[in-house]
Order: structure tokens, then C-alpha cells, then sequence
């Protein structure tokens, strides 16, 4: 056991090493951009230079002049591909703005033209000699601009199902013995994967396979299907491994289907590598939002009311909306709250997930309200979320399944030496630098989807499982392979994990952090299937109608509980007793509570996430605790961040190494999104300006110094057979107010609109 | 990128040679149709977004040989262009002598960068003005004289407020130049008829009505070698920036002291991440020498030393930061133990 393989507590697996680790390190692993392809032609994209307007003409001359030029295809000579819905109204689509279908220009680098080359380096040179005469019209960039619509996000996002409330709010305001009414801001995020949106398209009559990092196989396999108005399919989409996504890949951005509409065309492979600064433009982001808070409370810090209101940015044509006060709402014990999302839409592309999309904006304002209120209460901030936390959530009264907030809370505290802490601010300081601590809380919703699985075990004990899940850094690999060695009593290395290919059982998106609950509840289902067949060859008198029951994982016959009990198996006595050499097992799970088109909707590619807070009797979300301690430069005002502390709870962890790294990175990312991270427009153009690694800042390693990740242990039998809470999108949550209440504690300066820069400081 | 021709050069006079046809036109040395390829890091990056488009690239790596030495000589200081930004920073001699060369580059970019980068490309590198580098914005009047400057009512936080003009603010980001200025160095510049020497303070050239044209080199000269008299040990480089490592200044200062009993006898500031160009701060030095340090001299020498800056929406905090820099940075090099 070592640091990064931290010794596993009750309900936890094995820290085993990463099951791609090798190929990881060495370069083995292929990522999309690598698979080789047959004399492929090579895409470059033109990306627009406007924000809005029209085309008025391209002079393409010089530019098909260029030696290994074959074509350029514009919206007057591109094959015009099928309109499709957005993901979230029940589409596959990251933005329904279509490129290559009119001569308007929606957004700022929107795709106007596709240079197709011998080389790489010719559809560069040649997109760089494309000109484009525009008709700008005036972008509407952002919040307040001049031109933006904006109304409330219930009725125009369908996903957006209500504004939670309950009890009389303004009445319970009004009284309240102690106020807080704040405003708060994020900025616009771009996810920055270190592997950018490659997509290469090949034709074998008329099969299309397609090599693309993606988070959602059945999504895009079916999305680009329905686009080119084919049979879904006809349609495979691989890739073994995805270079980073952190939400960015989850959905059908239109790039996939013009190359593959360009590769028919050609009849020859087609392959995209976009630059950096396209992918900002070209796939999504996380859009900036405004927030107002007003908490009411007794002087004991109870609470009594509680107001969140938040702002998001979309695009003109789609209500992509993020919505966190179904999750601000419910996290404290409070009789009387209030809310309401509203969207601005902007000429802007359609922004989507980020790395806990909701969370992120949505907690930063309510927990940076939670310190504002410790500090007018003069009170420990640990000791007002103490005073208001519960296991029931406010809006519904229905129990959480697990909450260890509180432990969280105090297991971090102890670990980061928060009784140190001298409460007034300013107060610490080490020569140069004015110190600060800060905590905050993260929550995040326990989800699930359906999930299908195929397990191979042989007489010999070795094992094959086969589920289209995404490899998205988070370990897929490994605690899948986990998942079926446990089950199947063999060794992790018995195990061969096939994932990223939609030529195999579907697998929901790897978002929403439900990856782990659902293909290892998958996995595990399957595998006691095989199980169960082993079991039923020694004990031969069982009869073959619960045989039937056993099948569909609901039998309770002896059989069934034996191979549910997880008691060992005599393996090899029951492949002789069956008389063959391999048991193979096809099977599909779904979470309690998921709808009745489930399945179906599953092998079209469509998710059906249950959990969180839209569970029927129950609510379910892990939770953690996180410290930070802050130094700010007296002199530069430089603010640096030397120590990190998380404590988490998300019940089983499946590998505590794998796990620890996801929360470790979490933590480094709410950091990031606390000081560094921005996206900066240009409100007369409507574009971004920072687009690129060197000026959209990401820590380094500098930057990042103690950073200690903490696993409590936490059981819970209540979400799914995993018994596992995702955690992927836990430890980025709440850094940001964390990082913001301990430049409060060190500066007393009160910073409530994010990236936090040295010049919004006046120490 | 535009196709080129590449050709490698094993001695100057072949280098001078395969330059010269670019002196055949009148374009400054950054438009000429034939750059000379060092590290690269600026080049090809600026090839690669089309910014830059030579036709013929000059490999300059092979005269390495004879022009990356370090030499530390009779108390004077010769370094190679050639010599690579890590290999000089991590000179001890040069770490004891010359702090404030040594912080310069090593406080600069990413340990990559640094292992490529020469010295002579360190000092000629372009601004980082995205409007600038990035070709789809239609109004730069360095990269397109005349087109106007998107920055001054743009997205300017990185952007200069000395030495500008209302033609171009853009900000001249290295640090290595900021020691050499202050330490008074000479440019050794080879070209078709010998070598020259000019102070290095002669070198660039601020934007004033033609922001394309940035040095005082002819097209087709070589940098050969930078030189400095005397030693400064108690010199420092101080740079603020947004995060800890792998990035530019939005505020530095290279500050050399001769103390002598107590007594400032020579003092240097020059600044970084604030100026268009590698930026002296004189008539602040003029106020230490044979002064004694203390904090309310810094500041009077901080606030003379950003007199005349001139800021714009999103970079005027760099006026109130340079001067804290530039304080913190005297204060550093009169309290050092040497
Ligand atoms: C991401 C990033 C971060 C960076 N951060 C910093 C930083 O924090 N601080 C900093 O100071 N710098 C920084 N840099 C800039 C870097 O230091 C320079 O790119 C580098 O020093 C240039 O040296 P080179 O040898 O690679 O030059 P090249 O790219 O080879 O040349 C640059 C220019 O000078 C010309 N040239 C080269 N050598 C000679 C010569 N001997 N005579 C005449 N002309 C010549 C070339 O033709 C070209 O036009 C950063 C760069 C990058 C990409
Ligand atoms: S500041 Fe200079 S480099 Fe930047 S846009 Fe203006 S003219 Fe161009």
C-alpha cells in the first residue's frame, strides 16, 4: 500500500493497478487520432470569424491551388444532413445549429468549410488561404448584452422539471433573525481534454465505422445514424480509450456526420484532428451564471428561508440549462425555500456538460453564502452546516439513503488542522504571506441508467466481459474487470475488459458520474447469471421454470441464492457437470425507479439516469467535505493554494487507488475553477479571445502541492447492486466557495465573481 | 502554414549568405522571406497559425558550435545566441555573478521550452497578443499595418501600459531581455559586412507609428553573442504572475545593486510584462544612486519608475502591481546576502 494505493477500510475493493496502465505508459493505448487508417484524405476545418451574420461569398481559388488539395466543401456544395433533436429533448445532438446547411453564421467558430487533403499540412495551408466575405451583424454575447431573450428555464427545457419551493419563503425571510442576500458569478469554461475532437470516418459499403473519442458510444453511433439517415445499425463507433472528456464528448457534436457524409463522398477514409482553438468553438462548454442568494436564519444558525436564484447563457436556438437548485435546495434542513432558474440565450454556441454541470456554478453560490453567514452569525462555518444538516431533504421530506456530511466533515477537519485556525480574518499570516482556510461542502447526485453486459468465463478460469462503457480516465477497465474477477472468484488477471466499441452491449453515457453504479451493477448481474448456471449443474433437481426466474435476476430458488451469496463455486466440477468448456451470459440491468421504455431506449442510444433527487420515495447523493488553505503574496498579491484536503463518502469504493485519483484531480480542478479557469469573450465580436493553453490558464504542477485525498467508509444498500455512489464529479464541487472562504479568512475581502484574479484583491 | 524551403547551414558565413536574399526587399527582419530557425519556439509556432509565412528557413543549430559558449572571462560575461535557456540558467557561475540572469530564464517558460530555446531567439520572440497571433481577427496593425489594433478596446489584460502607441499596446513578454537591459549588455550582430555591436537598449524598438517593425535589425543580420561588463551578484528578478510556473510576467523587475558601505553607488531596474519593449527604468535609478536603501525609497523609486504609464480597461492594475514589484524587487536585492 502506498499513497496512491491507499489501504482499503470496510466496503471497499482492492486498490489493484490501473488495468491499462502499461498501455497507458508506455504509448501503447490508441486513442482515436492513432487507429490506423487506409490512405486516409485528411479534414481541416474553416471555422467562422464572426459570431453572426451571413456568408456572402468565399474565394476559394488560392486556396484549391494548394498541391494534395482535393476538395472544399462549404454549405453550397455539402450534402445538407437531416435535422436531429438535442440531447436533452430527447435528440442525440450537442447543438441543433447545423453547420454547412445555409450561409448564416450562429456562433463564433462555427464549421463553414472543410478543406479535404493528401496531407494534413496541405488542409492546413489551404484553410489558411480560404477567404470569406462576411455580413456581420451584431453579436448579443452574454449576460446584458444589448439583443439577448431570457425567461425562466421551466417550459422551454424539458429536462428543467420544476423550480423547487416549499413553505412561504418571503414570509419566513422577512422575519428571519439574521439575513444574508448576496449576488455571485461564473465565468465561461472550456473543458480543454488533452486529446482534442478527432474523428476519422470509414465506408465499407455501406457500414460506417467511425473512430472517435467518445463518452456515449450508443449515443453517437445512433445520433450520426440519424443525421445521415441510416440504419443505426450500419454504424460502429470504437475508441478503446478517450484522451479526457470530462463532459465534452458525451454528446453528438455535428462534426461527426459531415466527415462521415464527406468520407461517402470521397469514397476514402476522412480524418479530423481539429487545432486547439477550434475545439472551443466546435463541441461545448461550460456557460457563465449569475446567482442571488438570500438565506434567512435564527441566531443559533438554523435556518428559516432560503432563496437561490440562478442565470445561465445558452444559444439562441436550444434551452441547454444546468438547473442546480434542485440540489442547492436540498442539501440543508430548511422549512421555507424558493427558486428559479431563468436562461438568457445569446448569439453563442449551445453550451453542455462540464464536469458536474450543475454543481459546480450552483454550490459555489450557496456554499460562499453558507461562510458569509458563518461569519455574520460568528460562528465556525463546520459548526453552521452541522447545525443545519439532515437526513431528510427540505422539499420533499424524503430520506437520504446515506449522507456522512458530517463525518466528512470532521475526519477533514482533523486531517487539514482546521482547530488551528484563528477565526478573524486577516489574522494569520507566515512573513510575506497573508494566510487563510476555508471548507466547504460537495455533494453530488448518486445516478444509475440502464446497462447491458456479456461475461465469458472458461473452464480454465479465465474471463471475458464485454460492455460498451467509455474508458474516460476515470478506470472503467479496471473496476469493471474488478467487478466480474470478484463475482467469478478468479484473479483480476484472469480478466479481459472489452469497452468503447458499440458493437458491444450498450452502456450508458459515461456522465452524470453513473458509470461505475451502472456497468459494474451490469456486470455483476451477468455474472451471477453465469453463476447461477454453474450452481444449477450441481444441483441438478432444480426445476426448469426457476430456471426461467433465475434468468431475468428475480428468482429466489436455492440456486439463485446460492449464487447470490457469493459462495464459492467449485468451478471446474461444474463445467464437467454441464459438460462444455465456456458459459456465456447476455444480460440487461436497470436501476429501480428507471422507466418502462428503458431497454429500448438504451439500444437507441438514449439515457434514462435515474437517481439523485428525482427518485420516487428516496434521495440519493454522496458527499464530502473539502479545506483549503490559501496564501496571498503581500507584495504581488499572487494567491497560491499549498494544501488541499478532501474527505468523501460515496459508498462502496469499487478500487480506492482509481478512486483516489479521480477525487485527487476533482480537487486540483475545483481549485482551478476557483483561480485560473476562464474563458474570456471579445462582447464586440462575440468571440473568445484566451483560446488556446498558453492563455487559458490550467494549473501546473507548481501550483498543485499537498493535495490529500480522504475515504470514509460508508455502506449503503439502498441505490443499486454496486452499492456505489459515482464520485468523478464529487471532488470538483464546492472548491471553488472553499478556495473563496479562505482568501475571505486571509484577506477579509469577500470575492464573490470567479476566476479569482491578483487584481481583484486589495490586501 | 505555408510550404518552405529548409536549409541547414554549418558555418555564418553560409547562414549570411542563404539570408541575404532576403534583404533584396524592404520588409523588417520579422517579414522577411527567409527567418533564421534557433530553438523554434517562436517561429514555428507562429508559422504554424500562418502569422509568420517564410519561404526559405534557415537552420542556424549547427553553428552551435561555435556560438553557444558561456564565457566568463576577466571579470566580463560573453554569451553564445545559440546558448540554450536552460544550459545558461543553470550555470553556476552565472547563478552567482548574475542572479538576475539566471532567475530571468529560469523563472521562464517550461523546462521543454527552456532546453530548446536560445538566447538569441529568447530576446527576438513576438508578442503574445492574441489578436495578434490569431489571423481571423481582422485589425492588427502589427501583423497588417494599417488594420488598427482589436486590443485597445479588446481584451487588453495581458497588454502593455509603458511605452505604447494608439497604433499598438501590445506587451514584449520575455524576461531574459529585462536583465540584459539593466545590466547595460552589448549585442554582437553579425551580417553581410562583419560584426557590430550596439547596446542591447538599442534593440528593440517601441511600436510609435510602425508596431511591424520591432528591432533595429537589418534583415538577414544574425545575433551572435550578448556580452556584459563587471559582475552583479546582488542583482534579482522578481516576476508576478497568475500562476506558479509556465507562464508570462504580468509584472516583473530585474534590479542590480552595487552597494558600497551601506551606500547604493549603482543601481539598474528595468521592467517586464508592463512595457511594449525590454523596458529601463532611468530616472528611477536616478534617485537611489548614493542613497541608502529603505522602504520609503523603493516606493519613491517604484513610483517613478511607472510615471508615465497609461492603462486601459482590463490591464491598469498592472500600474499599482508594478510599482509593488518593483519595490519588493529593490527590496530583495538590497537585503541579499552575497
Ligand atoms: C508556451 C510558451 C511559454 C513561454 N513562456 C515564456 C516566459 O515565461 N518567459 C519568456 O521569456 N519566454 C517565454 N516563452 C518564449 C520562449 O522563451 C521563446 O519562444 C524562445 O526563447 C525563443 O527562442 P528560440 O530559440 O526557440 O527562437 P526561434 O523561434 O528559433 O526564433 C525566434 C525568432 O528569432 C529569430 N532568430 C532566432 N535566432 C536568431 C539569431 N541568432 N539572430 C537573429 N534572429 C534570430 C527567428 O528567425 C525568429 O524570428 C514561452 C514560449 C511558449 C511557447
Ligand atoms: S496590440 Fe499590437 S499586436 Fe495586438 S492587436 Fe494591437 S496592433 Fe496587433
Amino acid at each position: 500500500m502506498s499513497i496512491a494505493a491507499p489501504e482499503p477500510k470496510a466496503n471497499m475493493g482492492q486498490p489493484v493497478p490501473r488495468y491499462d496502465a502499461v498501455a497507458k505508459v508506455t504509448g501503447m493505448a490508441k486513442y482515436a487520432a492513432d487507429m490506423p487508417l487506409a490512405n486516409p484524405a485528411y479534414a481541416y476545418l474553416v471555422t467562422s470569424a464572426i459570431a453572426k451574420g451571413r456568408i456572402d461569398s468565399f474565394e476559394l481559388t488560392e486556396a484549391r491551388n494548394i498541391r494534395g488539395v482535393i476538395d472544399i466543401v462549404t454549405h453550397e456544395n455539402a450534402e445538407k444532413l437531416k435535422d436531429v433533436k438535442l440531447f436533452s429533448e430527447g435528440g442525440y445532438m450537442s447543438t441543433t445549429v447545423q453547420p454547412l446547411k445555409s450561409a448564416d453564421v450562429a456562433h463564433d467558430g462555427q464549421i463553414i468549410a472543410v478543406v479535404l487533403a493528401d496531407t494534413f499540412e496541405a488542409g492546413r495551408e489551404a484553410a489558411h488561404r480560404v477567404k470569406v466575405n462576411y455580413r456581420p451583424a451584431t453579436p448579443s454575447t452574454t449576460f446584458d448584452s444589448p439583443g439577448t431573450t431570457s425567461g425562466p428555464a421551466k417550459g422551454q427545457a424539458s429536462r428543467f422539471k420544476e423550480d423547487p419551493k416549499v413553505g412561504d419563503f418571503a414570509k419566513a425571510f422577512d422575519e428571519a433573525e439574521v439575513k444574508i442576500t448576496a449576488s455571485y458569478e461564473t465565468p465561461t469554461q472550456h473543458h480543454n481534454p488533452m486529446e482534442l475532437f478527432a474523428t476519422s470516418c470509414v465506408w465499407t459499403g455501406d457500414n460506417l465505422t467511425i473512430y472517435e473519442p467518445s463518452q456515449y458510444v450508443y449515443g453517437l453511433k445512433n445520433g450520426v445514424a440519424a443525421q445521415l439517415g441510416i440504419d443505426a445499425d450500419k454504424v460502429r463507433v470504437i475508441n478503446y480509450y478517450v484522451g479526457g472528456a470530462f463532459g465534452s464528448k458525451g454528446s453528438t457534436t455535428p462534426r461527426t456526420a459531415i466527415m462521415a457524409s464527406l468520407a461517402r463522398r470521397l469514397n476514402r477514409p476522412v480524418k479530423l484532428v481539429p487545432t486547439r482553438d477550434q475545439g472551443f468553438t466546435i463541441a461545448t462548454y461550460r456557460a457563465e451564471t449569475r446567482h442571488q442568494i438570500q438565506i434567512g436564519a435564527n441566531r443559533d444558525g438554523k435556518l428559516v428561508a432560503l432563496r437561490h436564484e440562478g442565470a445561465e447563457v445558452s444559444s439562441r436556438p436550444d434551452a441547454y440549462v444546468v438547473g442546480g437548485t434542485k440540489t442547492t435546495t436540498r442539501l440543508y434542513a430548511c422549512p421555507n425555500v424558493d427558486s428559479l432558474v431563468s436562461i438568457v440565450h445569446a448569439d453563442r454556441n449551445t453550451p453542455g456538460f462540464m464536469r458536474s454541470p450543475p454543481e459546480v456554478p450552483y454550490l459555489f453560490a450557496l456554499e460562499s453564502a453558507m461562510d458569509e453567514l458563518a461569519v455574520k452569525l460568528n460562528m465556525d462555518p463546520i459548526e453552521l452546516r452541522r447545525v443545519n444538516d439532515t437526513m431528510k431533504e427540505p422539499i420533499g421530506g424524503k430520506p437520504y439513503t446515506s449522507r456522512s456530511l458530517m463525518a466528512c466533515f470532521d475526519e477533514g477537519a482533523r486531517a487539514f488542522g482546521w482547530s488551528q485556525r484563528s477565526a478573524a480574518p486577516k489574522s494569520m499570516t507566515d512573513g510575506d504571506w497573508l494566510v487563510g482556510y476555508g471548507c466547504a461542502t460537495t455533494c453530488y447526485p448518486t445516478q444509475m441508467a440502464p446497462a447491458a453486459a456479456r461475461v465469458r468465463l472458461q473452464r480454465d478460469g479465465r474471463v471475458r466481459v464485454e460492455i460498451a462503457g467509455h474508458e474516460i480516465g476515470n478506470g472503467a477497465y479496471t473496476v469493471i474487470g474488478q467487478a466480474a474477477a470478484e463475482k467469478l472468484g478468479v484473479p483480476f488477471e484472469n480478466v479481459s475488459v472489452h469497452i468503447g466499441d458499440s458493437d458491444l452491449p450498450p452502456a450508458p453515457v459515461a456522465g452524470g458520474s453513473n458509470s461505475t453504479a451502472s456497468t459494474c451493477s451490469a456486470v455483476m448481474m451477468v455474472c451471477d447469471q453465469i453463476r447461477q448456471r454453474l450452481f444449477r449443474a450441481l444441483m441438478p433437481n432444480e426445476s426448469v421454470i426457476d430456471k426461467a426466474k433465475e434468468t431475468v435476476g428475480m428468482g429466489q430458488t436455492p440456486v439463485a441464492e446460492s449464487a447470490n451469496s457469493g459462495r464459492p463455486l467449485d468451478r471446474e466440477k461444474a463445467f464437467d457437470a454441464l459438460g462444455v468448456s465456456v458459459v456465456e451470459e447476455y444480460g440487461e440491468w436497470k436501476p429501480e425507479d428507471a422507466p418502462k421504455d428503458s431497454f429500448r431506449a438504451m439500444q437507441q442510444g438514449q439515457v434514462r439516469i435515474v437517481g439523485g433527487s428525482a427518485m420516487s420515495d428516496k434521495i440519493a447523493y454522496a458527499f464530502g467535505a473539502e479545506f483549503v488553505e490559501v496564501r496571498i503574496d503581500k507584495w504581488t498579491h499572487e494567491i497560491r493554494i499549498p494544501r488541499l484536503v478532501g474527505a468523501f463518502a460515496a459508498g462502496h469504493i469499487m478500487n480506492p487507488r482509481t478512486a483516489r485519483s479521480q477525487l485527487m484531480g476533482g480537487l486540483i480542478w475545483g481549485m482551478s475553477s476557483a483561480l485560473l479557469e476562464a474563458t474570456e469573450l471579445d462582447p464586440r465580436y462575440g468571440r473568445y479571445v484566451n483560446d488556446n493553453l498558453a492563455d487559458y490558464l490550467l494549473p501546473v504542477n507548481a501550483d498543485v502541492q499537498d493535495v490529500e485525498v480522504i475515504m470514509l467508509s460508508e455502506q449503503d444498500d439502498h441505490i443499486n447492486p454496486a452499492g456505489v455512489k459515482g464520485l468523478g464529479e464529487l471532488a470538483n464541487v464546492g472548491t471553488n466557495a472553499a478556495v473563496c472562504n479562505a482568501i475571505f479568512h486571509a484577506t477579509g475581502q469577500r470575492i464573490r465573481k470567479l476566476p479569482v484574479r491578483l487584481e481583484n484583491l486589495e490586501v | 502554414m505555408r510550404s518552405f524551403t529548409y536549409q541547414r547551414v554549418t558555418d555564418p558565413s553560409a547562414a549570411i549568405q542563404a539570408l541575404a536574399m532576403a534583404v533584396a526587399n524592404n520588409n523588417p527582419p520579422t517579414e522577411a522571406t527567409a527567418q533564421p530557425l534557433a530553438g523554434g519556439t517562436t517561429l514555428i509556432d507562429l508559422m504554424k497559425l500562418d502569422v509568420m509565412r517564410p519561404r526559405t528557413v534557415v537552420d542556424i543549430n549547427p553553428l552551435a558550435s561555435t556560438w553557444s559558449a558561456i564565457n566568463l572571462d576577466g571579470g566580463n560575461l560573453r554569451l553564445g545566441a545559440l546558448a540554450r535557456m536552460s544550459d545558461v540558467a543553470a550555470n553556476p557561475e552565472i547563478q552567482r555573478n548574475y542572479p538576475v540572469i539566471a532567475d530571468s530564464l529560469r523563472l521562464a517558460a517550461s523546462p521543454q521550452l527552456r532546453n530548446m530555446a536560445t538566447l538569441g531567439g529568447n530576446v527576438l520572440q513576438r508578442t503574445r497578443c492574441t489578436y495578434f497571433r490569431d489571423i481571423s481577427y481582422a485589425n492588427c496593425n502589427k501583423r497588417d499595418p494599417g488594420s488598427g489594433c482589436a486590443a485597445l478596446d479588446g481584451f487588453n489584460r495581458m497588454h502593455a501600459v509603458l511605452g505604447t502607441s494608439e497604433q499598438c499596446i501590445a506587451t514584449y513578454p520575455g524576461d531574459f531581455a529585462q536583465a540584459l537591459i539593466a545590466l547595460d549588455a552589448t549585442v554582437e550582430i553579425t551580417g553581410k559586412s562583419g560584426v557590430r555591436n550596439i547596446p542591447f537598449a538599442q534593440l528593440h524598438k517601441p511600436p510609435d507609428d510602425s508596431p511591424q517593425i520591432e528591432t533595429t535589425l537589418a534583415p538577414g543580420e544574425l545575433i551572435s553573442a550578448f556580452t556584459v561588463s563587471g559582475r552583479w551578484p546582488r542583482s534579482v528578478y522578481l516576476k508576478a504572475r497568475d500562476r506558479q510556473s509556465y507562464e508570462f510576467a504580468l509584472s516583473s523587475a530585474a534590479v542590480a545593486l552595487d552597494v558600497q558601505d551601506g551606500v547604493i553607488s549603482d543601481a539598474r531596474v528595468a521592467l517586464g510584462g508592463l512595457a511594449t519593449v525590454p523596458w529601463r527604468a532611468r530616472e528611477a535609478e536616478a534617485l537611489i544612486k548614493g542613497q541608502k536603501f529603505d522602504e520609503a525609497l523603493a516606493q519613491r523609486v517604484a513610483d517613478a519608475a511607472l510615471a508615465g504609464a497609461q492603462g486601459r480597461r482590463h490591464n491598469a492594475f498592472k500600474i499599482a502591481l508594478g510599482k509593488r514589484v518593483v519595490a519588493r524587487a529593490l527590496h530583495q536585492a538590497a537585503t541579499m546576502e552575497i
